[in-house]
């Protein structure tokens, strides 16, 4: 079965999001990765989905699992690189995205990481969260 | 109306899924159908797909490409022969949480279609029709 | 005309295709006055003996006069995209009806030397085709309506691209400056426009300045909510700028909320914002006299 492949780059690790994944292929992504954050000692990760074209809720629910969880081992989930097409579609579907981090894409990302972790020294955790934090608005 | 083109395909697994967002893009590429509206009719056909394989017990889903007068429209069926829905009108007010649960989806789905229509009685199996119109 | 007596239509067509088809482009040069120079005899000759072929294919089927059948469907499409294209070519409806109305006369002449003297049947006949042509004729009108008004449409949804254009003001800032009502279709180029232009320059802040927009209700606040929540997906950060205290009102009394998303009452308030986001700082060369 083919894998999803996990690059170490730096404190950060970067995951390319480009097949339709099954639900297989999904858990055994969230394994991988939280896996590797522990045993890298990772700070970030960088969801990479500029090649996805469709997001469903499904999809949607992995993203925020991973984030949930990286959040939970310490560290912190960007998702970057979400297509105009997909984003207009989440929002009219009324996937709630709220504890998501985005970019626009990966160097956007590793530098919001980058800043993140060089400031949460003094913040004294990882509550603070820079500019492009998203919480939705309700509507 | 005419429907121009029909094709059903089987939908059991989740490599189905995949099959049916794949054929239901390439029929609104060819119908020259914006990427917008490409992305929503997918998106949705994946959500149905989805719930036919995995509430529904497998199924199966139709494409048709229509043609009204003028203009071009894409309708899908999506049926099984599963559990059905006890409570219609509950299913298309849920949303989506990202922490899990049912994702049935049904509200958001409409949203993402021209046309959407939903037959479902418990015990016999419940039929999805959608429909997006250029 | 019962079922079992087959229509001579299908008969005479076959038989007399090349005179029908002759009379016929004749009687259509004759009629059409306004648009004589947008249409070439070739192209109308051309267009005549596809319908006249398509026609006896369909008028052999057993259900003659339901053009609804699939049989007519051929015929239905051949006439559908005429309408288009007569529409597009600025022909009126009723030279591009007069296309079908015109084949009557030369029809019924040839019915009338095929069935001769027995009137009842040519009464039939003649009955039958006019039935027949004049649901194509009114079929090619209706069509001919709807192409307009999508022209009418599309031409508005391009005149709405060039009236909401997407400026970078900054390195990594855009402003939408927003004029004229927003309706459901005109919000949705906007959004969609800004955000592709988003992605193609890398700006991570777009001010949106509705100063323009005269009157905001729940759907346009929703509209624009939208927009900024899915910017928010992509990376980048909406700030909403000019907006009047009667909107403020308004949306207040409408309960409308923009929760966390950053709103300021003029675009140079909303700059200076930006500017602070993206970690600019502007300072001026010389002190003010």
């Amino acid at each position: 079965m083919d894998k999803i492949p996990i690059l170490k780059m730096g404190h950060f690790l970067l995951v390319t999001i480009q097949v339709d994944m099954h639900d297989r292929l999904a858990l055994a992504l969230q394994d991988d990765l939280t896996a590797r954050v522990v045993k890298d000692r990772a700070k970030g990760v960088l969801i990479d989905i500029s090649s996805l074209e469709v997001v469903d809720s499904f999809m949607g629910r992995m993203l925020g699992n991973i984030t949930a969880m990286t959040h939970m081992l310490g560290a912190t989930a960007v998702v970057v690189g979400m297509r105009p097409a997909v984003a207009i579609t989440i929002v009219e579907l009324g996937l709630s995205l709220e504890n998501l981090c985005t970019a626009l894409n990966v160097e956007r990302g590793m530098a919001m990481l980058t800043s993140q972790l060089n400031t949460s020294a003094e913040a004294g955790g990882h509550e603070h969260h820079q500019k492009g934090n998203p919480r939705t608005a309700h509507f | 109306m005419n429907i121009i083109r029909r094709e059903i395909l089987a939908l059991h697994t989740f490599e189905d899924i995949v099959l049916v967002r794949q054929a239901v893009r390439a029929w609104m590429v060819e119908m020259k159908f914006s990427l917008v509206d490409q992305t929503k009719m997918v998106t949705a056909a994946s959500e149905l797909a989805r719930n036919a394989v995995e509430y529904g017990g497998g199924g199966s889903a139709q494409l048709e490409a229509l043609a009204d007068g003028g203009r071009s429209g894409i309708r899908l069926i999506f049926e099984d022969r599963g559990p059905g829905i006890p409570d219609i009108d509950q299913a298309l007010k849920n949303g989506y949480t990202t922490g899990g649960g049912l994702g049935l989806g049904l509200g958001g789905a409409k949203r993402l279609v021209n046309e959407f229509d939903i037959w479902s009685v418990p015990g016999e199996g419940t039929r999805v029709t959608i429909a997006r119109w250029e | 005309m019962s079922a079992e007596t087959k229509s001579r239509i299908l008969d005479v067509l076959t038989r007399y295709e090349k005179e029908i088809l002759r009379d016929w482009v004749k009687e259509q040069l004759s009629a059409i006055t306004q648009g004589k120079d947008l249409l070439s005899e070739a192209d109308l000759r051309r267009e005549s003996a596809e319908f006249l072929s398509l026609f006896a294919k369909a008028a052999g089927s057993k259900y003659l006069t339901d053009i609804t059948a699939p049989e007519w469907a051929g015929t239905r499409e051949f006439l559908a995209g005429l309408s288009r294209s007569r529409a597009a070519q600025g022909f009126t409806p009723s030279e591009t009806a007069i296309f079908v109305f015109s084949l009557k006369q030369p029809l019924f002449v040839r019915l009338r030397e095929a069935i001769g003297t027995d009137a009842a049947a040519l009464g039939d006949e003649i009955w039958t085709a006019t039935v027949l042509l004049d649901k194509l004729a009114l079929f090619t009108a209706e069509t001919f309506q709807k192409s307009r008004e999508e022209i009418i449409k599309r031409q508005q949804m391009e005149m709405l691209e060039l009236s909401t254009p997407v400026v970078k003001i900054w390195e990594g800032i855009l402003a939408l400056p927003l004029i004229g009502t927003l309706d459901s279709s005109r919000t949705q180029i906007v959004m969609e426009s800004l955000l592709q232009t988003i992605v193609d320059t890398s700006s991570q802040i777009a001010i949106i300045d509705i100063t323009g927009v005269p009157a905001v209700d729940t759907l346009v606040a929703q509209h624009l909510l939208k927009t900024v929540s899915a910017a928010r997906l992509m990376g980048a950060q909406c700030i909403i700028s000019g907006i009047r205290p009667q909107i403020a009102q308004t949306m207040v009394h409408l309960g409308v909320a923009f929760g966390d998303v950053v709103t300021k009452a003029s675009l140079a308030d909303a700059l200076a914002h930006a500017f602070t986001q993206a970690g600019v700082t502007v300072t001026r060369k010389q002190a003010q006299a």
